[in-house]
């Protein structure tokens, strides 16, 4: 494996994605991933110089609408997906003291 | 029943002998608007088979009979009014799992999405809820789509009903397994990167992935928005059709979807590739390494003891060291034959067919793989444990955020959002991300030089038939070497299908892939269409002929 990846690069991307990773999932995405990079390095063979990276295949335009309502009220619906819920609002664990 | 009643009535003697179940949607349509049979006769009869196959395949996440039902009750009372006239009127429809449908259970085969109840549905779900479809339940996928075996849900394994000790592909597995064994009369599937295409060749069905913005995405869980599109899985050619017919319709609410006028996909099912210019990627055969060299080549007819020898084992691969790149190893010969079947009968048609020379054909996954998971880490952080689904009992915010992903994600999912955050975070995004895109734009070209010259281009759907369980997932580079010939198209958001054609020594079906042009379905469908008659012909007439 050509890219090796430590410790600190795994807990940085935890960081990153939110994950809190067990001490063998660790070693498996220090491992997975390193596979996977030396895979991806392949796209250096490839000179991409003056190549415009390409987000849309085709020139998309926006797609607008009037800026009406047309949905209604679904807050109710819609918080009884929410795992806490309280006076009409999201309910989250405390974010400081 | 539909074919007691059906001899009683005295109707023509081919009908007599058909299944209710194998009737194509077209034709269960067809069939109901005739009074032949009705819409709740046809829910009946889906839930019946429900019940006895799927404890063995696990097609559904969700089933819904009851509400099933009732609404195969309305329709039928709108069809009877005259209200519902559409070719869909009272035919049952499977939808996966990651499209939003109100008020039935979406859970994207994922933990963390256990207990979501949509407040809408998506807009394709809405639009064949408009043409009288009826929604059966939502089938079973990888997680958040996230695979190529279905194996990765948190619901358990589908399994191939043709044979069910092997997977049914993926990541719409489910749909596919479930058109495939009559669990319902159509499916809708996402695909990202073959996810309606290759479960389609793996279970033996039609699926195709239309051009980007064809569809609205609308209420479809996002994995890669930039490469997303939802298409149908089904029996035949012209129920693909009357299908995407029915769902490409105008959405505001997708800003990316594209204003088409031209989405009569009925329109092209004629018998007719006469003067069409076809290619077949050289690499898609005989490997990149490969493609300048002829030397090398099996003629379809040159190896018949070959074939003897392997047809008593397991699929063998083509002649191995032949070719270091991914796109040719790996490459059923079984498949590859079939392929070149298929590219005679179209020839036999009239149709011009050559191979050709496709560049970078080896480039696709690793660019696919660094943009998807880019894109899967940046639309999965939505999942926190606050708006809905499952959430992990922490002190604070952020470690149960943490908790929370982590116990509601599984591996597969997990493995791309740490990929994509690598790829997209300082340092590493001109290197990586950056380059993807660049190579993105290079592999759009090379498909835009190849539209100059062919109408469409077509190869396998897959390098194999479908896997065994268990064998994939232990190396997932493995697995995503499966997906060489299905991802280029929607890096360069292409058109594409896949149709049936053959079946290896176990019986396992193959399926064959066109890829068109951006907005060329109608070209796809009319030389698939062709194909399929022919096939169909070649099967059911006195006199079989074999394809060569």
């Amino acid at each position: 494996m050509v890219n090796k990846i430590s410790d600190e690069t795994i807990e940085y991307l935890s960081i990153l994605a939110k994950l809190e990773l067990t001490g063998e999932e660790k070693e498996q995405a220090k491992k997975d991933m390193g596979r996977m990079l030396d895979y991806i390095d392949k796209l250096n063979e490839l000179d991409t110089t003056g190549v415009e990276p390409m987000s849309h295949v085709f020139p998309v335009e926006n797609v607008f609408r009037d800026d009406v309502v047309i949905n209604g009220d679904g807050s109710e619906d819609t918080l009884k997906n929410a795992p806490g819920q309280k006076d009409n609002m999201f309910v989250a664990p405390k974010t400081f003291d | 029943m539909w074919r007691q009643r059906h001899l009683t009535d005295g109707q023509e003697a081919g009908d007599e002998i058909m299944e209710l179940l194998s009737l194509s949607a077209v034709e269960l349509g067809r069939a109901i608007k005739e009074g032949r049979t009705t819409a709740v006769e046809a829910m009946e009869t889906v839930l019946s088979k429900i019940e006895e196959t799927e404890r063995y395949l696990n097609c559904y996440i969700t089933v819904d009979g009851a509400s099933a039902l009732e609404r195969a009750r309305e329709v039928q009372a709108q069809i009877e009014a005259g209200v519902l006239a559409g070719p869909l009127a009272g035919v049952p429809v499977a939808v996966k799992d990651n499209l939003c449908t109100k008020g039935m259970l979406t859970t994207c085969a994922s933990r963390i999405l256990g207990n979501f109840y949509p407040t809408y549905s998506a807009e394709a779900v809405t639009a064949l809820e408009k043409a009288g479809a009826v929604l059966i339940g939502k089938t079973n996928m990888d997680e958040f789509a996230m695979g190529s075996t279905t194996e990765t849900s948190a619901y358990g394994v589908t399994r191939n009903p043709h044979n069910r000790e092997h997977v049914p592909g993926g990541s719409s597995g489910g749909s596919a397994a479930a058109v495939a064994s009559g669990e319902c009369f159509f499916a809708l599937g996402s695909d990202t990167g073959g996810s309606v295409r290759q479960p389609a060749s793996y279970c033996g069905v039609v699926g195709m992935k239309p051009t980007y913005g064809t569809v609205s995405r609308y209420g479809l869980v996002a994995y890669g928005s930039s490469l997303d599109q939802i298409g149908p899985l089904c029996k035949t050619v012209e129920d693909c059709a009357v299908i995407l017919e029915a769902i490409a319709t105008p959405d505001t609410k997708d800003s990316t979807q594209v204003a088409r006028t031209d989405t009569d996909f009925t329109s092209a099912l004629s018998e007719d590739v006469k003067g069409m210019r076809i290619g077949i990627p050289k690499a898609y055969l005989y490997g990149a390494a490969n493609s300048g060299k002829t030397a090398n080549r099996k003629k379809s007819e040159g190896n018949t003891d070959l074939k003897q020898e392997e047809r008593g084992g397991d699929t063998r691969y083509m002649e191995q060291g032949d070719c270091e790149s991914s796109s040719g190893e790996g490459l059923a010969w079984e498949v590859r034959e079939a392929v070149l079947a298929a590219a005679q009968a179209l020839r036999s048609q009239g149709a011009l067919v050559e191979e050709f020379d496709m560049e970078l054909v080896d480039y696709a996954i690793p660019a696919y793989y660094t943009i998807a998971s880019a894109e899967a880490s940046s639309n999965l952080e939505r999942f926190d444990g606050i708006k809905y689904g499952f959430r992990a009992q922490a002190e604070g915010l952020h470690q149960m955020y943490k908790k929370t992903r982590s116990q509601g994600f599984g591996a597969e999912v997990k493995r791309r959002i740490m990929l994509g955050s690598f790829v997209l975070s300082s340092g590493y995004y001109d290197a990586y991300y950056l380059k993807a895109l660049r190579v993105k734009a290079m592999i759009k070209k090379a498909f835009d030089r190849a539209f100059e010259k062919y109408d469409c281009i077509i190869g396998p759907a897959a390098p194999t038939t479908a896997p065994r369980l268990g064998e994939s997932l232990a190396d997932p580079i493995k697995m995503y070497l499966g997906d060489i010939y299905t991802i280029s198209v929607n890096l360069a958001g292409l058109p594409a299908i896949s149709v049936p054609c053959g079946t290896d020594g176990k019986g396992l079906p193959i399926g064959l892939q066109l890829i068109g042009d951006c907005y060329q379905e109608k070209k796809l469908l009319r030389a698939a269409y062709t194909y399929e008659q022919y096939k169909h012909q070649g099967e059911t007439g006195s006199c079989k002929q074999e394809v060569k």
